[in-house]
């Protein structure tokens, strides 16, 4: 069965749906600083992250989404066992990986683990998949780069297969065949959530789109605008495959204070380090303030005020129509204060004045602002 | 009646192949894009991303132009049909990213730039390198046209004169200033490792990256 794209989609106007949006936070655990400015331990910063999701859960926040990295700089390499630590603790908020590198992953041990998550969350986990645009898993693993793009496309072809809950049988090139395993826990719903991150491959949003997967966009550079015709391609290929492309989310970096000139001044030495870290592994010169500016001016850098950054997070979301927003904060050492302090705006300030809005663009008669 | 637009092929439909495409149709050239497989893969791709450009095989989309440009990820430069670019003037986008294409003692090599490394094997002294500095996302977004104040720049290098204005040409019906930096190994100064890596400056600013 097909269906044919909402005319609406194509005029460019928002093509937003009923749905309420859902409002999420992203972390890496990048390691913060204590109040005396002391980097804290991995453990330390592991412990924070709890403590943040306690607090988002506490103040209504939909998602916390936690991505692995394995590498120096950031304490989570394994998002799912920190957010287990988050479930007995929390009631409402979603657990979300964000991403899991299927690559150098064992689908079968993503679901166990991530089945095993939503035991403990009472349904709350959630999985989104990414070939992830750091490599460093690969040799850890025992992985080889040649291998990158089979590696993805095998392994979400077998989660799928895996994430209906039936007994599974799968032959590839990437790992043993399956032949009519069982694999358990078995959840309560029968599904768990997965998702899909794409970084701007269009090879992927077709690919998430094929196999049915709500599409996950890593906006970190440049303007969301340029996604558009992205959304449009994940809709047209989902028209064309017969499945549904409803969920669309972004995922994009920001920080929020009091006032602009706080969060941008609390925000640049972290995000310095952060950038000019990763920049030396591949070649990028140090990061320059006016470069910084210009992508808090003008791109995908959501930093400022609760009223800049609602302002800015609303136009995203008209702009593209998406359905979910993950914030992804605390990028680079930043007082473990700050961080919370931003959770706690973000929570009671921005994202209640986002949904008034979107609430006014949908009044009849009125206009969206663009 | 007979075209008169100019043509251009582009090999490689990831993220940078699309963003030039896009850059080129606005710009009033019959596009022509090929990806690793067949045309069919990325018909979908091109038709939402890039419409007006047309997706076709890689053999087929290089017999449609005189000006190639290489946008596939450097480390697959070995599966280029080398043999069909030889008459071309060729354009090389691309990058070492050790992240995707892995460890590569021949792409790593301090003495010459990869450019100078798809130059010899393709065989072809026309290979002119452009676009590999700025990042996609920032190409698409800073297009401008001649003139407009702020207007970002886009470094050439190349060994024939001609060849580099021919490619200075393109730059600016894609929207920018074109900078020419000198012969083919001055490339080097665009490689990760160097300031003028990921620069998204004016052309006064990326003179002094590259320390003209």
């Amino acid at each position: 069965m097909t269906h044919k794209p909402d005319e609406s989609d194509k005029s460019g106007k928002k093509p937003r749906t009923e749905k309420p949006i859902s409002f999420g936070l992203d972390s890496f655990g990048d390691i913060p600083t204590d109040d005396t400015g002391q980097l804290m331990t991995y453990a330390g910063a592991i412990r924070q992250v709890v403590k943040e999701a306690v607090l988002a859960d506490k103040l209504g926040i939909d998602v916390i989404a936690l991505g692995e990295h394995h590498r120096s700089d950031f304490s989570i390499s394994s998002p799912e066992t920190v957010l287990a630590g988050i479930a007995t603790r929390t009631k409402n908020i979603k657990l979300a990986s964000g991403v899991t590198v299927l690559s150098s992953d064992d689908p079968v041990r993503v679901f166990e683990r991530f089945a095993t998550l939503d035991a403990l969350s009472n349904g709350r986990a959630q999985i989104i998949l990414g070939r992830g645009s750091f490599t460093e898993s690969f040799p850890l693993f025992g992985y080889e780069l040649r291998d990158y793009e089979v590696l993805f496309e095998e392994k979400v072809q077998l989660m799928a297969e895996i994430l209906k809950e039936k007994p599974v049988t799968w032959t590839g090139t990437t790992r043993a065949p399956l032949a009519g395993a069982e694999i358990y826990p078995r959840t309560e719903s029968g599904r768990i959530h997965t998702s899909i991150g794409v970084g701007g491959s269009p090879e992927s949003v077709i690919r998430a789109a094929r196999y049915g997967f709500p599409l996950m966009l890593a906006v970190i550079g440049g303007s969301p605008e340029r996604f558009v015709p992205y959304v449009e391609l994940y809709k047209q290929a989902g028209a064309q495959f017969g499945t549904p492309t409803d969920e669309i989310g972004l995922h994009s970096p920001g920080f929020i204070a009091d006032t602009d000139e706080e969060a941008v001044e609390t925000a640049w030495p972290a995000h310095k380090i952060n950038f000019d870290r990763i920049g030396h592994s591949r070649g990028w010169p140090p990061l320059k303030r006016e470069h910084f500016d210009e992508e808090v001016a003008k791109y995908s850098l959501h930093i400022g005020s609760p009223e800049t950054v609602a302002q800015k997070m609303a136009k995203t979301i008209r702009t593209l129509g998406i359905t979910r927003f993950d914030l992804v904060y605390g990028g680079g050492p930043m007082p473990a204060k700050a961080r919370l302090h931003m959770i706690e705006l973000y929570a009671t300030k921005v994202i209640p004045r986002i949904r008034e809005l979107l609430a006014e663009d949908d009044k009849p008669g009125k206009k969206a602002a663009r | 009646m007979p075209d008169n637009r100019k043509a251009l092929t582009i090999l490689g439909a990831g993220k940078l192949g699309i963003v030039l495409a896009q850059l080129a149709v606005r710009a009033g050239y019959v596009v022509y894009i090929a990806g690793s497989a067949g045309a069919e893969k990325i018909r979908l791709t091109v038709q939402v991303l890039a419409p007006g450009a047309i997706a076709a095989t890689a053999d087929d989309a290089i017999r449609q132009s005189d000006i190639v440009i290489l946008a596939l990820p450097l480390g697959k430069y070995r599966t280029i049909p080398k043999e069909l670019l030889a008459d071309k003037l060729v354009i090389d986008a691309m990058n070492y990213w050790w992240e995707v294409d892995g460890e590569r003692d021949d792409l790593a090599n301090p003495q010459s730039s990869s450019s100078e490394v798809v130059r010899d094997y393709l065989g072809n002294p026309r290979l002119v390198k452009a676009f590999s500095h700025m990042g996609y996302h920032h190409l698409l977004d800073e297009a401008k046209p001649s003139g407009s104040p702020g207007r970002k720049a886009i470094a050439v290098a190349g060994d024939n004169q001609t060849d580099n204005e021919s490619v200075a040409a393109l730059v600016n019906d894609l929207g920018f200033d074109p900078l020419l930096i000198g012969p083919l190994h001055a490339g080097k100064q665009l490689e990760p490792g160097h300031e003028a890596f990921g620069a998204n400056v004016d052309a006064g600013t990326l003179r002094q990256y590259v320390g003209l």
